[in-house]
């Protein structure tokens, strides 16, 4: 297969001048990007290009607009970024039918770059701020990130243009044992949450005797709080692609699924597409680049279920069987898809691959730790001011992720403690914030790189109910094989829910802690032996708000609905407004004595629609726990 | 019956783009779904003779995955997400304010069969959170106010049609 370098190099040659050809047409236009991955469209962002396009069209201006993928700043999306040389590139933010219109009128046909609406420009200059002075823009290293939000993912040529395949080019002509060997020695680290060496995999893989071998993208994304593949698989396909078809030909398949979540539509629309170009451009099919290796990939949606994402059970659904894990060993590397060796990885493992490729292990390994070299990925939520996608390299420590590059929590709330790793994941108090950011010190803090969903709670949400919900969630997604895991995780939910209903008895925090062993130690896959993470995690580091709960039954965070009632505080009801009142679906709001308002405790449904109905100037509703604090109400006016 | 038999021709046409492989099961099941929004028991026995296996396998693998659904939704089908970043944000509370709205419960279909309601677990818009998908489009950032106003515009559209 490696005879023919120079043939490998003149095709791939070939190829990237048909793209270029394409891309000089374009060029001297004003170029505007606009981010339509699903949180944009969330936002608004397909009203946004249908602005741009209609107000072009009719004013005539040949300008070029092109739907890119998501650069990661949901916050600040709708996102635009407008290329009119000889500006830099100039990114916006927040931007509206209304702001477009400006845009169009000011900047592209006039020379206003409307600097009010600029997050920054993408280039060093003279004139403008650039992003890179943003703290958020600033830790960023975008190794799998670079091309999201940049790039058209429909258009491979845009692909190619910025260098991509050429790995695979280079990969050609190598032996697939030194493309293994390369990966090796970069050390990378699996990003489906376990962070298995794939060099490693790859070469039991390699050797496992056996044919045909398959490759495997896990798409499945389950983690009920993370977003980042699907991010990718959106924005830049190709770069999952081409680790794929690397992937393949250094194990020696000819054949690779990928299986997406069902939930992810516009992921899976676009993997077509992009599918559907690399053959046309005959980096997929027979022969690819003439070297001789042959490779075609098939998509597969998932159906929705969490326990897919396990490797066995996402082999189980691909053979179209119920998705339930089985023992390993023999682990898929030697028996996977029907029975043949598979190696299955991550999408964002597939994407470092190319990278790794073109440059070289040494580069990989000099960026992050010594033991989890790279970078990590994280999709923020919660409450924190600059929700999306942060690629820092390993070894950024989490204070620095959610204070410096996150902008901390918002309205002037304390932060409590942060969720990693989802379901499978642990909650780590504000102590261990100067925790690295790795695969060895997430875990022993328990934690879990896991899946790289990363949650900031703050003072208003309760650890016990967090553990709670998480446990809710393994319990409803187990697949019921092991009975630990099926019943053993039931119980522990009974337990839980006791202790948010203030019935707990103070018995209770140690069963859960003897109950979350045996799961841990009676369960055959992942699912059942992190489900309890969640759990041990809370009370080692939040005991006693398991124990107010249990002794005092009161939830401090003011969240668990058994153990909180609502109360109008009379000094600060306005009286005359009656906003409260109407907001009620229920009518337990109603007028009092001297038009104070009150709350009937036994009809309340605790919706809260009355705090968010008083207006804020007087603030008067209020959650108080534990409901024997609060004051009795009184008689309604005319009782 | 003769919407039985309009069922199976319509299932046959589905079939007819696959060759009869076990492991097609699922991809014929959603495809299933996509054409009839649900997956009514004859077809499933059509799929299970079309692949020569068991009834019992098809029904194994149809209540195993929570995207299939064994009654019909509800033409403007509501999903709420519930995922770790809406729950943060507070999404029972707009679980509760559909229901409320709606006068069903989750997993159920309104009475007119105008609307279904159902949960699902991120949709990845975390950042929007909290999140409901109307008819396909996410809506971020939902609050009870917003709920009852959504239904407002179905309603209107529906009175303007009428
Ligand atoms: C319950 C459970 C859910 C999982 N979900 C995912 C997932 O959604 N995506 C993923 O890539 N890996 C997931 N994994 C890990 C996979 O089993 C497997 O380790 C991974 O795909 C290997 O890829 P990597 O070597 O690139 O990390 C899950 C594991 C368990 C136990
Ligand atoms: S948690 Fe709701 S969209 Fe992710």
């Amino acid at each position: 297969m490696t005879d023919h370098p120079s043939q490998i190099q003149t095709t791939f040659a070939e190829i990237q001048s048909k793209t270029e050809a394409r891309a000089s047409r374009d060029t001297g236009k004003v170029s505007i990007l606009i981010g339509t991955a699903t949180c944009g469209r969330a936002a608004g962002a397909l009203e946004v290009v249908q602005t741009f396009t209609d107000e072009l069209a009719r004013q005539e201006i040949d300008a070029q607009v092109s739907q890119v993928g998501c650069m990661g700043h949901c916050y600040a999306e709708p996102m635009v970024i407008i290329q009119k040389p000889p500006y830099p590139p100039i990114c916006y933010g927040y931007v509206t039918p209304g702001i477009a219109l400006r845009l169009v009128e000011d900047f592209v046909l006039g020379d206003d770059p409307c600097l009010e609406f600029a997050l920054g420009a993408l280039e060093e200059n003279e004139l403008i701020p650039t992003v890179f002075e943003l703290p958020r823009f600033k830790y960023d290293m975008r190794l799998i990130l670079r091309n999201c939000g940049y790039i058209d993912p429909e258009d491979i040529g845009q692909y190619i243009q910025g260098g991509g395949y050429s790995g695979l080019a280079k990969a050609l002509q190598m032996r697939p044992e030194g493309v293994i060997e390369e990966v090796k020695n970069s050390a990378l680290r699996g990003r489906g949450g376990a962070g298995f060496p794939t060099g490693q995999k790859w070469d039991i893989c390699c050797y496992a005797p056996g044919t045909p071998k398959y490759v495997i993208c896990n798409a499945d994304e389950g983690d009920p709080g993370a977003f980042m593949d699907r991010a990718i698989v959106e924005s830049d396909p190709h770069s999952v692609l081409e680790g794929m078809i690397i992937a393949g030909y250094a194990i020696g398949a000819s054949c690779g699924y990928i299986y997406v979540r069902a939930e992810y539509p516009l992921a899976v629309e676009r993997l077509t597409i992009a599918l559907r170009q690399a053959q046309a451009y005959g980096l997929l099919g027979d022969n690819i680049m003439g070297s001789g290796f042959n490779f075609s990939i098939e998509l597969m949606q998932g159906s929705g279920a969490f326990v897919c994402g396990e490797e066995t059970a996402l082999i189980a659904a691909l053979e179209g069987r119920r998705g339930m894990p089985r023992h390993r060993p023999p682990f898929p590397a030697t028996q996977g898809l029907w029975g043949k060796p598979t190696s299955i990885n991550n999408v964002k493992t597939l994407s470092y691959v190319a990278l790794i490729i073109t440059q070289g292990a040494e580069w990989y390994r000099g960026i992050g730790t010594e033991k989890s070299p790279g970078t990590a990925i994280f999709a923020l939520a919660g409450k924190i001011l600059n929700t999306g996608l942060v690629e820092v390299p390993m070894g950024t420590t989490l204070r620095q992720l959610i204070y410096e590059i996150g902008g901390g929590v918002p309205k002037g709330k304390r932060f409590k403690a942060v969720q990693i790793g989802g379901p499978s994941g642990g909650c780590l108090p504000e102590s261990l914030l100067d925790t690295s950011i790795d695969f060895d010190s997430l875990s022993a803090a328990g934690a879990m790189m896991g899946s790289g969903g990363m949650v900031v709670l703050d003072e208003d949400n309760c650890m016990v109910d967090t553990a709670r919900y998480f446990l809710d969630f393994t319990q409803k997604e187990s697949c019921g094989k092991c009975t630990l895991c099926r019943l053993g995780t039931k119980q522990m939910l009974d337990i839980l829910d006791d202790i948010t209903r203030g019935e707990g008895r103070c018995e209770d925090i140690d069963l859960l802690i003897e109950l979350a062993e045996d799961i841990k130690a009676g369960s055959l896959c992942g699912l059942g032996k992190t489900a309890p993470n969640p759990i041990l995690t809370t009370i080692r580091y939040f005991r006693d708000e398991y124990e107010a709960h249990i002794i005092d039954k009161c939830c401090p965070a003011k969240v668990c609905q058994e153990l909180v009632g609502y109360y109008i505080l009379p000094e600060k009801c306005e009286r005359s407004c009656d906003a409260c009142v109407g907001s009620c679906p229920t009518e337990a709001v109603y007028t009092a004595k001297r038009g104070i308002k009150a709350i009937d405790q036994e009809k309340c449904v605790k919706c809260g629609s009355c705090v968010d109905a008083c207006p804020p100037q007087y603030n008067a509703v209020v959650k108080i726990s534990p409901k024997s604090l609060i004051p009795p109400s009184p008689p309604p006016k005319d009782g | 019956m003769v919407e039985d038999e309009l069922l199976k021709g319509k299932v046959g046409e589905v079939l007819d783009s696959y060759k009869g492989e076990r492991k097609d099961l699922i991809p014929i099941l959603q495809q299933m779904q996509a054409s009839f929004g649900y997956l009514p028991r004859v077809a499933m026995i059509e799929v299970a003779k079309f692949l020569c296996i068991p009834g019992s396998s098809v029904f194994s693998v149809a209540t195993f995955y929570n995207q299939f659904r064994l009654n019909p939704p509800g033409k403007h089908p509501i999903k709420v997400c519930l995922g770790t970043a809406c729950h943060v944000k507070g999404g029972e509370r707009i679980l509760e304010s559909w229901e409320r709205e709606l006068g069903i419960k989750v997993g159920e279909t309104s009475k007119d069969l105008e609307f279904s309601l159902e949960r699902v677990a991120c949709v990845g818009c975390c950042a929007m959170a909290p999140v409901s998908v109307v008819d396909q489009a996410v809506q971020g950032k939902v609050t009870p106010t917003r709920v009852k106003g959504i239904l407002l515009s179905f309603q209107l559209e529906k009175e303007k049609q009428e």
